[in-house]
């Protein structure tokens, strides 16, 4: 069991570190973004205008790693690969953590 | 499929923020009954692989792109309803830390990806695969749980977009949200998602079934619910 566990963190970490394929390959095959997530400066050029209450709500929140991205907009490539895995990273721990948080209070009282 | 902020109005965000509330108050007390301690660090590396799983971006060449969730093999290894909380939490930290995905839809989001295809992915596994531990059966019934699970999660999303221009114009009559009709939304989600993303998906989830028959069986919730 231990054994198992220890074998899929590895598997974890591993890809983690292979996640960077993530932004390389649509790069190298030229595609964008995934069908409805565009941003309003993709949507101005597609569209020739941006829906008035898309505009207002696409400004609600600044995320403080905005698309997996620590470098800003005018990232080169080598940052950008590097702000993916430490994103990575920075999901395993906390995805983790809250879970295990969560489970934690959940089942507190039992034994 | 992560649905940004501004394409849906409030008329239809609003809801799905109260589905996914009442799916996760249900999810919280099945999960207390159900888990054990033991299985603590599996809880905590699903919802790790599922925030991995989608960062693999993959291209349709000179188009756009897409990815695997990782709900429907979580659903089969840990249980369906596990799996609302592992991938809700995933899509809500999405959501805030890395901006994918947007605020306001996080109860659409967490609908389609961490509600509906946990669920659908769980009945095909059930359904196909009938508590089959060898054989090809429980390997047809991964692939379809991971392909049908995205599929309609998909289609659902596709759904909530096309619907914004029927339900909200501008003083002009141009659509005040998401601009694309039913019409071209659903074409395009379903199409790029039958071809490519739900076949990944599938892949995806056969393989892990296939290394966790081999390594831990005990572990997998739908094969072991079928015993007890």
């Amino acid at each position: 069991m231990v054994r198992l566990q220890k074998r899929l963190w590895i598997g974890l970490i591993i890809l983690a570190f292979l996640s960077p394929l993530g932004i390389i390959l649509p790069e190298t095959f030229k595609a964008g973004d995934a069908w409805g997530e565009w941003g309003t400066d993709t949507l101005e050029k597609l569209l020739g205008y941006v829906p008035e209450g898309l505009k207002k709500y696409s400004e609600l929140w600044k995320a403080p790693i905005p698309d997996y991205n620590l470098g800003g907009e005018n990232a080169t490539m080598a940052v950008q690969m590097l702000s993916y895995i430490v994103s990575g990273f920075i999901g395993i721990l906390v995805s983790g953590l809250i879970i295990y948080g969560v489970s934690r209070f959940l089942i507190k009282h039992e034994k | 499929m992560h649905i940004p902020d501004g394409y849906l109005g409030p008329q239809t965000y609003m809801p799905f923020w109260a589905a996914s509330l009442v799916s996760w108050s249900i999810a919280l007390k099945k999960v207390k009954k159900e888990l054990s301690a033991k299985e603590i660090p599996y809880v905590s590396m699903a919802a790790a692989f599922s925030f991995l799983i989608m960062m693999f971006n993959i291209p349709i060449p000179g188009g756009t792109t897409g990815h695997a969730v990782g709900a429907g093999i979580i659903a089969i290894l840990l249980g369906p309803w596990t799996a609302v909380i592992a991938v809700s939490v995933v899509l809500i930290i999405q959501a805030i830390v890395f901006g994918d995905g947007g605020i306001t839809a996080i109860g659409a989001n967490c609908f389609n990806m961490g509600v509906v295809m946990p669920f659908v992915s769980y009945w095909v596994f059930k359904l196909v695969g009938g508590g089959a531990a060898k054989g090809p059966k429980p390997y047809v019934a991964a692939f379809l749980s991971g392909y049908v699970g995205l599929t309609v999660a998909a289609l659902l999303t596709a759904i909530e977009f096309g619907i914004q221009p029927l339900i909200a114009q501008g003083a002009d009559g141009r659509p005040l949200y998401g601009p694309y009709p039913l019409s071209i939304a659903v074409p395009a989600m379903a199409l790029e998602h039958l071809f490519l993303f739900s076949i990944l998906e599938g892949v995806v989830t056969l393989l892990l079934l296939k290394y966790f028959l081999k390594s831990e069986s005990s572990l997998i919730y739908t094969l072991r619910a079928k015993e007890g």
